[in-house]
């Protein structure tokens, strides 16, 4: 699996895994992390605080389903506040991770090998928390059903020309196509934690879990075809999920989201703030597990540059639609983009620009891109410029579109922030009993790198 | 190096531990060179050499998962086209009922949702998952063959097995260790 490749002195940051690993102890020491830490109290303290987060989406979620959506601070025109904003937002984050397992799957790289299993992890909850938006956008979640088509005796069926319906064909797809991918993938590891584990139970659910996988060749063929053919629906499906949700927008004739650049940006944006976020979590991760030997400097410095080279398409995306709106010699295009720029939200697009243009810039060196404390600094605020990027869409075409007469203003109410946050503390609360509960390396992958699982054969057929 | 073969109870195979892949690998191509065909090689990390020394080619999964995604596509335009042409037609300026191109993302999902889930569950079927017990299992030493060590077993149901002459076999091919297995 893993060719080695000669790399040159000069951009060599280190390797895919510290040498000194054997195939013993890396199962141990991935394992170990489920089975035999201690619960810490640093990690009862950042649950406690996740779960207490969590809290806030249950009160907005009461709140809204009392109240109706009239507590968000949506209106006419602006019908698409934060519950899009943050939709776009977590889907997005969801990204990096099937890039990581699929995509880099098949392009061979090895150095996914360590991050995957944390990244499509992330990947599942961040597209937990982007879809209660939409649901508790609807306002009537528990009609939410209606939205998929089945018989019914209102004898009516979804429009399937709608982006909107699109985007749950899409979204529900993906998150299926994600967590069955993440759940094959676990199989051999539970095995591994079920044939180590010294406690009864233990032995019991990693056992029914891994479902009496015993690393049988005639397995692990089939297993590694499935994983691919996995690996290859995956990859134009991640494509085809922020480009269905950049269809919500560009098929719409409101001006700034018209227009065909939107899928590919979207897609680009997607894989920027989804490595950004693996980057910001991986950092802490690795530091308070001790796993820099197995997450290893070359993985922040490639997962940095993947980040820079989303980056500059995401800024070439920006410069781009600055440019439509001046040469489409449309008036609503031209004043859009100087209402953007220099309307009521102006202050967002420039803190955008800073974030998502400008900081990224510095990933650039070396030094930086190996430099763990600065690394996550960078990736916080690459997380919030792409949230600034979403609300500057959203809002800044919505507010004021064709007419001055509809013209409005949008302003978050508590409830808005209430539900944001809580789905903060939802996708915290389950990265922490993730790190707990399941391995959060692929251990048999990376066996795959390790010298001993090569086979040398002596006897030619 | 020694094993109890001595008993008479019943077998589900012999069992033969190796401390490398490369051993494994050349285990399993003499085994069945030497005329075994019910044995099963087993390794904490998938080893694509066995398959060309078992002689594994089984592209079962990839048509299943070709079928599945076929039934997907069909299925998901089909569906669309239903709905928007038969089951409620709406007629919006005279424009088509059947519109392809807005058909299309849909047609895509369906086909991948189904391709992959049949992908998936093709393979834990023919995998016979779940499977909580397997006479494996019942060699101690089996709980490496997910961590470190790779183990060949022969099954007593292959016709050329013979409780005496299969364990010296596979002591010939350099096990470090000969287990019986408990049906």
């Amino acid at each position: 699996m893993a060719q080695p490749v000669e790399i040159p002195d000069k951009i060599y940051v280190g390797p895919v895994i510290d040498e000194g690993h054997s195939l013993a102890s890396i199962s141990d020491k991935v394992g170990g992390i489920v089975l035999k830490r201690k619960i810490t109290l640093g990690w009862t303290f950042g649950l406690f605080m996740a779960f207490g987060l969590l809290q806030a989406l249950a009160a907005g979620a009461v709140w809204l389903f009392m109240k109706g959506v009239g507590v968000w601070g949506i209106n006419i025109p602006n019908g698409w506040g934060f519950a899009i904003i943050n939709f776009v937002w977590w889907i997005g984050i969801g990204h990096a991770g099937t890039l990581i397992s699929a995509i880099l799957l098949l392009l061979n790289q090895s150095w996914r090998n360590a991050i995957n299993r944390f990244a499509e992890a992330m990947t599942l909850f961040a597209v937990m928390c982007a879809g209660m938006f939409p649901v508790l956008h609807t306002g009537r979640p528990w009609l939410a059903y209606w939205l998929f088509p089945y018989p019914n005796t209102m004898a009516l069926w979804p429009q399937f020309r709608s982006p909107l319906l699109w985007d749950v064909f899409a979204v529900s797809t993906y998150f299926t196509i994600s967590a069955v991918f993440w759940f094959v993938g676990l199989l051999p590891d539970l095995a591994t934690l079920r044939d180590t584990s010294k406690k009864p139970w233990q032995q019991k659910v990693y056992g029914m879990l891994s479902m009496g996988w015993r690393g049988s060749a005639r397995h692990w063929q089939r297993y590694e075809k499935a994983s691919l053919l996995l690996a290859g629906l995956a990859t134009p499906l991640v494509v085809s999920v922020h480009t269905v949700v950049s269809f919500d927008f560009a098929v719409s004739i409101i001006p700034g989201w018209h227009t065909t650049i939107f899928p590919p940006y979207f897609v680009a944006g997607a894989i920027y703030s989804g490595f950004a976020m693996v980057l910001t979590l991986m950092i802490p991760v690795r530091k308070f597990y001790g796993l820099d030997d197995i997450i290893t400097m070359r993985h922040l410095n490639n997962m940095a540059k993947v980040t820079l080279a989303t980056g500059m398409v995401v800024a070439y995306g920006y410069i781009m639609e600055a440019f439509f709106g001046y040469f489409s010699a449309d008036k609503y295009e031209k004043f859009m983009i100087w209402n953007r720029m220099f309307g009521p939200y102006a202050m967002f697009y420039w803190c955008l620009i800073l974030c998502n243009i400008i900081t990224p810039q510095f990933l650039w060196s070396k030094k930086i891109r190996t430099s763990p404390g600065i690394l996550w600094i960078i990736s916080i605020i690459v997380n919030i410029g792409m949230w600034l990027e979403r609300f500057v869409i959203v809002i800044t075409s919505l507010h004021r579109d064709f007419l001055p007469s509809s013209w409005g203003y949008y302003a978050p109410t508590i409830w808005d922030w209430a539900v944001y946050v809580g789905t903060l503390g939802l996708f915290m609360t389950l990265i922490f009993l993730f790190v707990r509960v399941l391995p959060m390396i692929t251990i048999f992958e990376l066996r795959m790198l390790l010298p001993g699982a090569q086979v040398k054969e002596m006897v030619p057929r | 190096m020694s094993a109890h073969i001595e008993s008479s109870h019943p077998l589900y195979g012999l069992m033969a531990e190796f401390e490398t892949a490369t051993e494994l690998v050349s285990a399993a191509r003499r085994t069945r060179d030497a005329g075994f065909r019910k044995f099963d090689a087993f390794s904490p990390l998938p080893l694509h050499e066995l398959d060309d020394a078992m002689d594994l080619h089984d592209n079962r999964v990839s048509m299943f998962t070709f079928i599945g995604g076929l039934l997907g596509c069909v299925g998901g335009f089909s569906l669309a086209c239903w709905c928007a042409a038969i089951a409620f037609p709406l007629n919006v300026g005279g424009r088509p009922l059947i519109s392809v191109p807005m058909f299309i993302p849909i047609t895509f999902e369906c086909t991948i949702l189904l391709a992959g889930l049949t992908a998936a569950i093709s393979m834990l079927v023919m995998n016979g998952f779940p499977t909580p017990y397997h006479p494996v299992f019942n060699v101690e030493r089996f709980a490496m063959a997910s961590r470190n060590k790779f183990f060949l077993c022969i099954e007593s149901a292959d016709p050329k097995f013979e409780r005496h002459a299969t364990a010296a076999f596979l002591e010939g091919l350099g096990a470090e260790e000969i287990a019986e297995v408990a049906p």
